[in-house]
């Protein structure tokens, strides 16, 4: 393939009809998958011209997630950064504690306008699992989770929230048993049961429509934000981070501010524990651009094309592909992607619960870290926004682990 | 005209139904691969499918994804499906063609995969996960080079997208027979037979059935409509349970000759 000369600047108007971003994006799966597919982006299509569909979406946001999710004032840990003020959007506030459920409400609601009676979905941290079996609990709809038996391990308590909730956590032993792994059953599952079940994909990941749908889902983070900040202090802020794994926080929160140019916004991957092969899931900052799970996007494959395995401590980042609109955004210039490592994660894990009293998810503690060190270099009447995407309670377990303590 | 063209041909001429297997290459290892393809051929199959290990192959049921890991586990690298085919070259007829998904060919260069692939002695390849939007520039790769692209039709395709797909397609054409995964089925789904003739009927292609064949009896019923069946998870299953090379080869040989001596029957 190609690589055309990137445009000078990002659009918003993306993607076109076949899904492409720029050069990523599109539809790499099996024919099976196609009528599906045409199903879902048609029924999309309808549903956002329709005002009830909208209206219904925006009473459940508002009622039963608990939005608009506040945009906070992080006084005490800018004060101790001692540069840019800094904002958390508070995404961890939402009903199921994460971002999550802003795109299940809304995939379930075209679950039952396409008459499917099924969902399935696939998790890595479980706060897809959650917000899919959650959403799937209001409707009345039966709901199958798929979910990498490692990261059943490390994510023990929202798999128990996942079965109070009625779902049916299918546990998938395949290859490095992680989130990359979920996907690929969960797939599998639809190609077989396609006609009656739909797949909620929970990132921006996927074929056509799913990257575009899950992000303008997601959107209502950064549009938020944006009259928040105005609100708040009079102009849009300076500076946008958000973790990035699959990426729908990240394109939630930074789809809104592509087109204004004074918004700096910065991807946070995954760096694990290093920069060699295996050590990271970081695509964009290490990887080059081929095609997994149904899209073109910067991923990790070694020469041969196969996937490569990767590393994180948190399970909802441990992925080796990204969301194409990402792989966009860094072609166009648009974004920069920056990779922190597990153990500066885990210290600004600790940061912000000891100056602020919030328990951040252990992926959001990667933006953190990196907002922490670019506010540093950003003067006092600057303002920083940072995606606080999910809540931490659901690594507690996995935290104490990882510090060799007794969850006694 | 290709040699998947002249094979054909020569099968209808002669009232044949074609019996095309699959096998993973390097499951358990490329010898065995390569003694299976070689009593493939001695039985009389008529073409034969190579499947090159993916790590994550979302069209496939557990037998072959499980294959495809014991291949890649076992430290499979792309060029030894080539090797395979040119340590092969002049000991049997029977055309050899790969299932490699797009991933694969993408990294690879399409230009590069087709010129490696024909030069080892392939004659086309199946992308499962290539669809008619995107298949275009292959298409025009594998055209040029006389390199069969062979597409996929499935029951949830639309017919007038059926003949999209046919257009685009060369060799001959893969009818999914249902709606899933590979693997293993005892029932043929409704319809089936209904929608393999009147794709026949729309197309000068070749017609070939696969997934979910596993009998004789499902072998003869859909042969009578095709124009070939594809037999690749229960060939993999009796490879992967076999316990030597020299029982894999003799499984494999038994049951390739009985899907042949009911495809024979009419």
């Amino acid at each position: 393939m190609s690589t055309a000369p990137a445009p000078p600047h990002a659009s918003a108007s993306v993607p076109d009809n076949k899904g492409r971003f720029g050069d990523f994006g599109g539809r790499f799966v099996p024919e099976t998958l196609t009528y599906a597919l045409e199903q879902l982006a048609d029924e999309y299509a309808r549903a956002r011209r329709d005002p009830e569909f909208m209206r219904e979406l925006d009473g459940l946001l508002k009622t039963f997630v608990g939005r608009p999710s506040p945009l906070y004032p992080a006084r005490r840990l800018s004060e101790a950064v001692g540069g840019a003020q800094i904002w958390l959007k508070r995404e961890d506030l939402n009903h199921t504690g994460a971002h999550k459920i802003n795109n299940t409400i809304g995939q379930a609601l075209l679950t039952l306008r396409m008459g499917k009676t099924r969902v399935i979905a696939e998790t890595g941290a479980g706060q897809h699992g959650v917000a899919t079996a959650t959403a799937c609990a209001h409707f009345g709809l039966p709901c199958t989770v798929y979910m990498g038996s490692e990261d059943i391990r490390r994510q023990k308590p929202n798999v128990f929230s996942m079965r109070l909730l009625g779902a049916t956590i299918q546990p998938v032993e395949s290859g490095s048993r992680t989130l990359r792994d979920a996907v690929n059953e969960a797939m599998r599952d639809w190609m077989s049961s396609v006609q009656d079940t739909h797949y909620i994909i929970g990132s921006v990941i996927g074929p056509h429509p799913f990257p575009m749908m899950v992000r303008d889902f997601q959107s209502v983070i950064g549009t938020e934000t944006r009259a928040q900040c105005l609100e708040s202090f009079g102009s849009l802020p300076d500076c946008v981070v958000a973790c990035v794994g699959g990426g729908s926080n990240a394109a939630g929160m930074f789809y809104p501010f592509v087109e204004d140019e004074g918004v700096r916004m910065v991807g946070v991957e995954a760096g694990g524990r290093g920069n060699r092969p295996g050590d990271h899931a970081s695509p964009l900052s290490h990887g080059s651009p081929g095609v997994l799970h149904g899209s073109f996007s910067y991923v990790m494959q070694d020469e041969d094309g196969q996937t490569c395995d990767v590393h994180s401590m948190s399970a909802g980042l441990d992925y080796p592909g990204v969301g194409p609109e990402h792989s966009y955004w860094k072609d166009t210039g648009r974004v920069d992607y920056v990779a922190c490592e597990d153990e500066d994660a885990l210290t600004a894990f600790d940061r912000l619960a000891r100056s602020e009293g919030i328990l951040a998810a252990l992926e959001t503690s990667h933006a953190i870290a990196k907002a922490i060190s670019i506010a540093a270099e950003m003067s006092r009447d600057q303002h920083l926004v940072i995606c606080l995407s999910g809540r931490g309670d659901k690594d507690a377990m996995e935290l104490a682990r990882l510090r060799g303590q007794a969850w006694e | 005209m290709s040699e998947l063209d002249q094979l054909f041909a020569a099968h209808r001429a002669a009232g044949r139904k074609a019996f095309l297997p699959f096998v993973t290459a390097g499951d358990p290892d490329l010898d065995t691969t390569a003694e299976v393809l070689r009593a493939l051929a001695r039985c009389g199959a008529s073409v034969a499918e190579v499947g090159v290990p993916y790590s994550d192959p979302i069209a496939d049921g557990p037998v072959i994804q499980a294959s495809y890991q014991r291949a890649l586990d076992s430290g499979f690298r792309l060029p030894q499906v080539f090797d395979l085919a040119n340590s092969l070259r002049g000991q049997f007829a029977m055309p050899l063609i790969t299932m490699t998904s797009y991933s694969i060919i993408h990294r690879t260069g399409m230009n590069r995969y087709v010129e490696l692939a024909q030069a080892a002695g392939y004659c086309g390849t199946i992308v499962p996960d290539l669809l008619v939007e995107e298949a275009q520039p292959l298409a025009d790769v594998c055209r040029a080079a006389d390199f069969s692209l062979i597409q996929l039709v499935t029951p949830t395709t639309p017919r007038e997208r059926q003949i999209r797909i046919a257009e685009l397609s060369s060799g001959f054409l893969y009818f999914v027979s249902v709606t899933g995964i590979t693997g293993e089925r005892h029932q043929m789904p409704p319809g089936l037979l209904e929608n393999v003739a009147w794709l026949r009927e729309q197309t000068p292609l070749p017609v070939c059935v696969g997934f979910g064949i596993s009998t004789p009896e499902t072998a003869r019923t859909l042969g009578r409509i095709a124009d070939g069946v594809i037999v690749g998870s229960a060939l993999v299953r009796r490879i992967a349970e076999a316990e030597s090379r020299a029982a894999a080869v003799e499984s494999v040989t038994r049951f390739a000759s009985d899907l042949i001596a009911a495809l024979a029957e009419k």
